[in-house]
């Protein structure tokens, strides 16, 4: 590594106040794990790294209208370890415990992640599918990114070079909605994957229809890939034990993998469409497991009235 | 380009001056000379680097020697208390957790963590816990073993 400057500013005014003296020069650290790779292998040289490691009150995860807060400088243990997130949404925190090992978890952060803009990585795929935004933060104030829009190419984003990733906001997920990620991992446990997909499925009051539908891809393109085509083809339409493989077979063309030595580009393509379609199964378990889990009190008695009949 | 930093190592204060692009690894082997953490594939993948930063484990080859300043590290030196080795340690001595022994003080180190948060872990917990600590002898059975076990020897 070249030399550099370093500086640790203890709130966001002083971290401003150092982007603009660096200009584009400078980069920001919090967690370092996937930067200080890529200045051990010269990718990226900046005259000074500006540290975030002594701003305080940029971890929280709270709730916030239903929704949940989480705080850029928030690492993934503290996500995958949150007990709202647990329990309110599991599949966000099963999600970041995918990600490498237990050692990066402790230091990387939700927003150095979305900010290093790799396309392999976990996380994008289920917040792209969750519908989170991102707050991005500058002098000149703040805007909310929805993350659909904020991947630009191989690790680039929409933020310009003065702004700070202060928030990720997941909204409150509609009634009857599951949601998760799978991962192919042929390799290793801690191996970026083969392909990954997640799926947040929402039914509608009689659950027989699809009322909503969100479908993100990982490892498959220069960009995590929301699968808009393969989602239109389900919303609003009747749930059928066919629809989710079709939907699998619409996702492959929106993929554009490389060969690598974790599979050719048509064998990528082909596993997305099988990825896709299991992750909109186990999308649809979790509805089914959620009502099983805690029944509503009305539609629950129904249900199980319906299933005593039919025993007859 | 220097920094002035503080922390702790092993229990000991470290007051010093290093170079911005200084990483920790190299920091504590050479400059300290505590040699027991090893580096094995310097992109944060194999473990044998393994070091505890206010009790999480974290990979020195990926952290900045100035990003530890005003935390308490614990190396695989620092285990030992006056001269008596960890449960952790003298398990991996008594059940055979270890061939050649490059990636044994991050083993140590990553399992230690791991007891402290969890004494009586199970097989499935160990190896998601242990996941990103490879050992190219192939001895997972023996160190799964060996951290079973450790219990036996915590007093």
């Amino acid at each position: 590594m070249i030399p550099f400057e370093y500086r640790t500013p203890k709130n966001l005014k002083e971290v401003n106040a150092t982007l603009k003296e660096f200009g584009s020069d400078a980069k920001l650290i919090a967690g370092g794990t996937a930067l200080v790779i890529m200045m051990k292998q010269r990718l990226v040289r900046p005259s000074c790294l500006v540290s975030l490691r002594s701003v305080r009150g940029l971890n929280a995860i709270e709730l916030r209208n239903g929704g949940i807060s989480i705080g850029g400088l928030a690492t993934h243990r503290e996500v995958e370890g949150s007990s709202l997130i647990r329990r309110r949404l599991p599949m966000l925190a099963e999600t970041y415990h995918h990600v490498a090992t237990l050692r990066i978890r402790n230091m990387a952060t939700v927003g150095g992640g979305l900010a290093h803009a790799d396309p392999n990585q976990d996380p994008p795929p289920s917040l792209i599918a969750l519908g989170a935004t991102v707050k991005a933060t500058s002098a000149n104030g703040s805007r909310s990114i929805p993350l659909d829009e904020f991947f630009k190419d191989y690790y680039e984003t929409v933020l310009g070079p003065d702004e700070i990733i202060t928030e990720v906001m997941v909204p409150k997920l509609a009634a009857n909605t599951g949601a998760a990620y799978i991962k192919f991992l042929p390799r290793t446990a801690d191996d970026y994957a083969t392909v990954s997909a997640a799926a947040v499925l929402t039914l509608d009051k009689t659950k027989k229809n699809i009322a909503d539908v969100r479908i993100a891809l990982g490892s498959v393109g220069v960009t995590p890939i929301r699968a808009t085509a393969a989602e239109a083809l389900l919303r609003g339409q009747p749930l059928k034990a066919e629809a989710f493989a079709e939907a699998g077979e619409k996702a492959k063309e929106a993929v554009d993998p490389i060969s690598d030595f974790r599979g050719s580009a048509a064998y990528k393509r082909d596993m997305a469409g099988v990825f896709v379609r299991r992750a909109l199964e186990r999308a649809l378990a979790d509805i089914r497991q959620q009502a099983k889990a805690k029944p509503a009190p009305k539609p629950a008695k129904k249900k199980i009235v319906k299933k005593k009949g039919k025993r007859r | 380009m220097n920094k002035k930093i503080k922390f702790r190592v092993n229990g000991k204060r470290v007051e010093t001056e290093v170079p911005t692009n200084r990483l920790l690894i190299d920091y504590l082997r050479y400059d300290l000379g505590l040699t027991g953490t090893k580096e094995g594939c310097s992109v944060g993948v194999c473990g044998a680097c393994t070091v505890l930063m206010d009790g999480d484990m974290i990979t020195s080859c990926l952290t900045l020697a100035v990003m530890v300043d005003g935390h308490d590290i614990i190396t695989v030196e620092g285990l030992a208390k006056n001269g008596e080795l960890n449960p952790v340690q003298k398990s991996f001595i008594q059940y055979g957790g270890f061939q050649c022994g490059i990636c044994t003080p991050g083993q140590v180190v990553a399992a230690t963590a791991l007891l402290a948060e969890n004494p009586k872990p199970n097989e499935e917990e160990i190896k998601d816990w242990m996941m990103g600590n490879l050992c190219r002898c192939t001895g997972y059975y023996k160190i799964i073993e060996s951290i079973q076990k450790a219990h036996q020897f915590a007093k």
